[in-house]
């Protein structure tokens, strides 16, 4: 099938005829000639990365590595109180630093034009809302003097009573639906199941810290930014320094991962463009060291998530509750929404979801990879399990037969659901019907071993607002998008989503990505990149073989933007999947390993086998982290992360990681775009780690309730 | 304070004046703008600044250029010949061992640096027989290789490629 909107009732034919200057494309005869002995591309091979060479040589540059005259090198100063004022700033022995160009405080830093988003208002007050926060910054002419200057400044400050820890209970409302009675089918069910559960704090820790190269000319600000959007950053940069946006420009043709962190701009690439106003027209540097991310750079919040289940006795669910609670930066608000995912599950008359926010004086949090899905189906899909036991139904038979026919809380059909297909071809390579449901009971040698299943889903979204451009040149297509790769493989993606809507093989299309210089693109970010830039650039193809033909002239240029897509109102757009896990632990010691993993996944087409497998992979790998290790550790006396490195703060090493397989099942999707994709960035850490806890409680018959499964949970 | 030291970076001689405070990855990466090693936390726990020096692999955030004048630093980049990639970085693109990339320069280092290890016999923490020659299985692979973090979950990719250049 060739992707193209006339094969799609995702796009409105009229809206394209009117771009076309009224052709109808109907009209138009499909290309029929290529231009090389290769096929025209069909989506789902498995492509090499076009960025392999440079990536495996280490040549592909980001952003910090962008060769620049006389750069000056920036080390910030950050607070050591968790909340008060700065009282007194002594910068004399810092400026006396050879080599120091400029110190920076609150009391001289170039006023910012929009101060209203608290994070990026840096060095605008006195004002301290957490430790770690911005409260000085040195720039000097190497990095070597610039860090012991940043030393040398002393700092005084109005300490005033401070709050980090999330407790079970408090908050304001942030959200809540209500369908049917809860507390009447709890009451009256055969099964009934209340348990909250925690999840720690997280840090997204992409290997890249996050680097800015900033630059003032008379044009403007130039920023090379490691970041999962240079229109992202244009856009909100522009204002905060009462610029128009075309007056930023912005670069980032490589990305070293991000997984929500590089989404949308932080303090440092303020810092950093302040800070190039005071260093005498040099572009200036900053690393973000791997400590400073801790509190810098966003994070996932804790939460506390209390589940209700109710069920008759044939394990049918009569109810579903789910009520999440999550921390927020006192000076900028931001949920999650941990409890969302609970509304689409699985089928229950009586339903009520709820979230709360609790505001601490903590730093401000972020997206990180699913937010959301990834802690609230953790704790959903460990409930589901317990509920299974507690019905004595089968894991996976249980998940079936809760199918839900429609979306349970609009309404809607679902555009394509096929969690049931996932979970029987997962327990079928699984092996699952081999499974004694007895927990505890298998030993071998010193380990105890056990297997255990989790569902995933993430939203299908298109976000509106990308354009790309397509030119003809030497008998190759040229395609331009401000789009972003932060590891995904949307450099050899987009350029197959264009070589088969133009029918051209994909060796004669060359992508151009990670610049303002290109049209408009929308973030990396909640699993839309593909179906977002996809549909823009189908879009232009579509316009350009109208315009051209099959022959087009040298020098053929034609643009297309992401379509409003009628069907997004009448259908509920989700992908799914399901996660199988085995658990060793050890008896004496509570050492867990994981030596098997599958996740068979229905996110709609897959555009390259290759890199889709990878990332799947990867989102479960980070799963597996998530279930093993991850837990950044606040200190309530202070108000910082403890473990603020990656000796403190783990994530999973080679050493953690034995056999890990992702598959897909064939899914076609007319309804969510034109490609037929759903977006595969984030359903892979969902349920990951739920599926290696009920898999751990199978081996061991402990159920550890509080993330991550370190090994005292499972010595009693 | 400043001092006059040569290093050898992929095969070329290069002489540079350092800070006695700056590392050797801060020498190659913004002295002599060979940035293949990566900086991803400057305290030696993640392995994306690993190169080969005098032929072992060794982290350059944690060594001091100025301790290291005369050394023979191998950078991923001088790896390949020209365009023609080592067969340790034809396997990392046909195995898609890396996605950001950012980790890749130091695992690939990393991996050929490990090979020569195991093949003049050193143990690592899961080897058995500590007398035998090494027998470079997965699981021996990952122990040696964990020193070398991957945030995007690359490692069973990675373990694919590196077991292909296994002798």
């Amino acid at each position: 099938m060739r992707v193209s909107p006339r094969n799609s009732p995702a796009f409105g034919t009229e809206a394209a005829a009117v771009e076309t200057g009224g052709t109808s494309l109907a009209a138009v005869a499909p290309a029929e000639t290529a231009p090389a002995e290769v096929a025209p591309e069909r989506l789902g091979a498995s492509r090499e990365r076009l960025d392999g060479p440079a990536k495996v040589t280490g040549t592909a540059p980001y952003a910090y590595e962008h060769p620049v005259e006389e750069p000056a090198y920036l080390h910030p100063v950050q607070a050591t109180i968790a909340r008060g004022r700065v009282t007194s700033i002594d910068t004399g022995a810092a400026e006396a630093v050879p080599g120091v160009l400029a110190v920076l405080t609150h009391t001289n830093a170039p006023r910012l034009a929009d101060t209203e988003d608290a994070e990026l208002a840096v060095l605008q007050s006195d004002a301290v809302a957490f430790r770690g926060q911005f409260v000085a910054a040195v720039v000097a002419e190497t990095p070597e003097s610039a860090r012991h200057a940043a030393d040398l400044v002393r700092v005084g400050y109005g300490e005033q009573p401070h709050e980090v820890e999330l407790g079970p209970e408090g908050g304001t409302p942030a959200a809540r639906t209500d369908h049917g009675d809860l507390e009447a089918a709890m009451a009256s069910a055969a099964v009934v199941l209340d348990r909250t559960y925690t999840t720690p704090m997280q840090h997204n820790n992409p290997m890249e810290p996050h680097t800015t190269i900033a630059q003032w000319t008379a044009d403007g600000l130039t920023l090379h930014e490691s970041t999962q959007g240079v229109y992202s950053v244009r856009s909100v940069v522009a204002p905060v320094f009462g610029l128009d946006p075309e007056q930023v420009q912005v670069f980032a043709p490589h990305v070293g991962g991000g997984f929500g962190s590089k989404g949308l701009p932080h303090a440092p690439l303020v810092l950093t463009a302040l800070a190039a106003q005071r260093s005498g027209g040099r572009p200036v540097k900053f690393a973000v060291t791997r400590q400073q991310m801790f509190a810098l750079t966003g994070h996932r919040t804790p939460t506390s998530q209390r589940i209700r289940l109710a069920a008759d006795d044939r394990g049918r669910l009569s109810a579903i509750g789910h009520d999440a609670l999550e921390h927020t930066a006192r000076i900028k608000e931001f949920s999650e929404g941990s409890s969302t995912a609970s509304g689409i599950m699985y089928a229950a008359p009586n339903r009520r979801i709820t979230q709360r926010l609790v505001p601490r004086d903590v730093p401000v949090t972020s997206w990180m990879r699913a937010p959301g899905h990834c802690p609230g189906m953790h704790v959903l899909e460990t409930a589901m399990d317990e509920m299974a036991q507690a019905c004595g139904v089968d894991p996976v038979e249980f998940r079936i037969r809760n199918e839900p026919e429609l979306d349970p809380l609009s309404g809607k059909p679902f555009s394509s659901r096929n969690l049931v297909a996932c979970l029987r071809e997962g327990a079928r390579r699984f092996d699952w019907q081999r499974r004694d449901p007895a927990a505890g009971v298998r030993r071998e040698g010193d380990w105890l071993v056990g297997t255990g299943v989790a569902a995933s889903t993430y939203p299908t979204h298109v976000f509106p607002g990308s354009s790309a451009r397509i030119r003809y040149e030497g008998g190759r297509y040229a395609v331009f998008i401000g789009a972003a790769d932060l590891g995904t493989g949307a450099w050899t993606a987009l350029a197959q989503i264009a070589a088969e809507a133009l029918e051209v093989p994909f060796e004669v299309v060359d992508p151009h990505i990670g610049s303002t210089e290109f049209p408009t693109a929308t973030v990396a970010g909640g699993s839309t990149g593909i179906t977002s830039w996809g549909s823009a650039i189908v879009q232009a193809a579509t316009s350009f073989r109208d315009q051209y033909g099959t022959q087009p002239p040298e020098g053929a240029e034609a643009e297309g933007a992401t379509q409003p897509n009628p069907d997004a109102e009448r259908f509920s757009m989700h992908a799914f999947g399901a996660q199988f896990a085995e658990v060793r632990v050890h008896a004496d010691t509570g050492e867990i390993r994981v030596p098997r993993m599958l996740g068979v996944f229905a996110a709609g087409r897959i555009v390259n086998a290759r890199t889709a497998r990878s990332q799947l992979i990867g989102g479960m790998t980070m799963g597996l982290s998530m279930a093993l290790h991850e837990h950044s550790v606040l200190d309530s006396r202070f108000g910082h992360v403890v473990n603020h490195d990656f000796a403190g703060y783990h994530i999973a090493a080679h050493a953690d990681v034995d056999s890990i397989e992702a598959a897909w099942i064939d899914e076609h999707d007319p309804h969510v775009n034109p490609m037929g994709t759903k977006g595969i960035g984030e359903i892979g850490i969902v349920g990951a780690a739920a599926a290696v806890g009920n898999a751990a409680y199978h081996a061991t018959g402990v159920r550890v309730r509080d993330l991550p499964l370190t090994p005292e949970k499972f010595l009693r | 304070m400043e001092a006059e030291i040569a290093l050898t970076v992929d095969g070329t001689r290069r002489s540079l004046s350092v800070d006695t405070r700056t590392t050797v990855l801060d020498a190659l990466r913004e002295h002599l703008g060979a940035t293949s090693p990566k900086k991803g936390c400057d305290h030696g726990q993640c392995g994306a600044c690993t190169v080969l020096v005098d032929g072992r692999r060794v982290t350059t955030c944690l060594s001091l250029a100025v301790a290291h004048d005369g050394a023979e630093i191998t950078t991923a980049e001088g790896m390949a010949d020209g365009r023609e990639l080592h067969p340790m970085q034809r396997s990392f693109l046909d195995h898609d061992g890396f996605q950001c990339g950012y980790c890749t320069p130091g695992q690939v280092c990393s991996a050929v640096g490990m090979l020569a290890e195991a093949e003049a016999g050193w143990p690592s923490a899961v080897t058995d027989d500590l007398t035998a020659p090494v027998e470079l299985d997965e699981a021996e692979i990952r122990e040696r290789m964990s020193g070398n973090l991957c945030r995007c979950g690359a490692y069973s990719n990675i373990v694919a490629a590196i077991r292909e250049n296994v002798r």
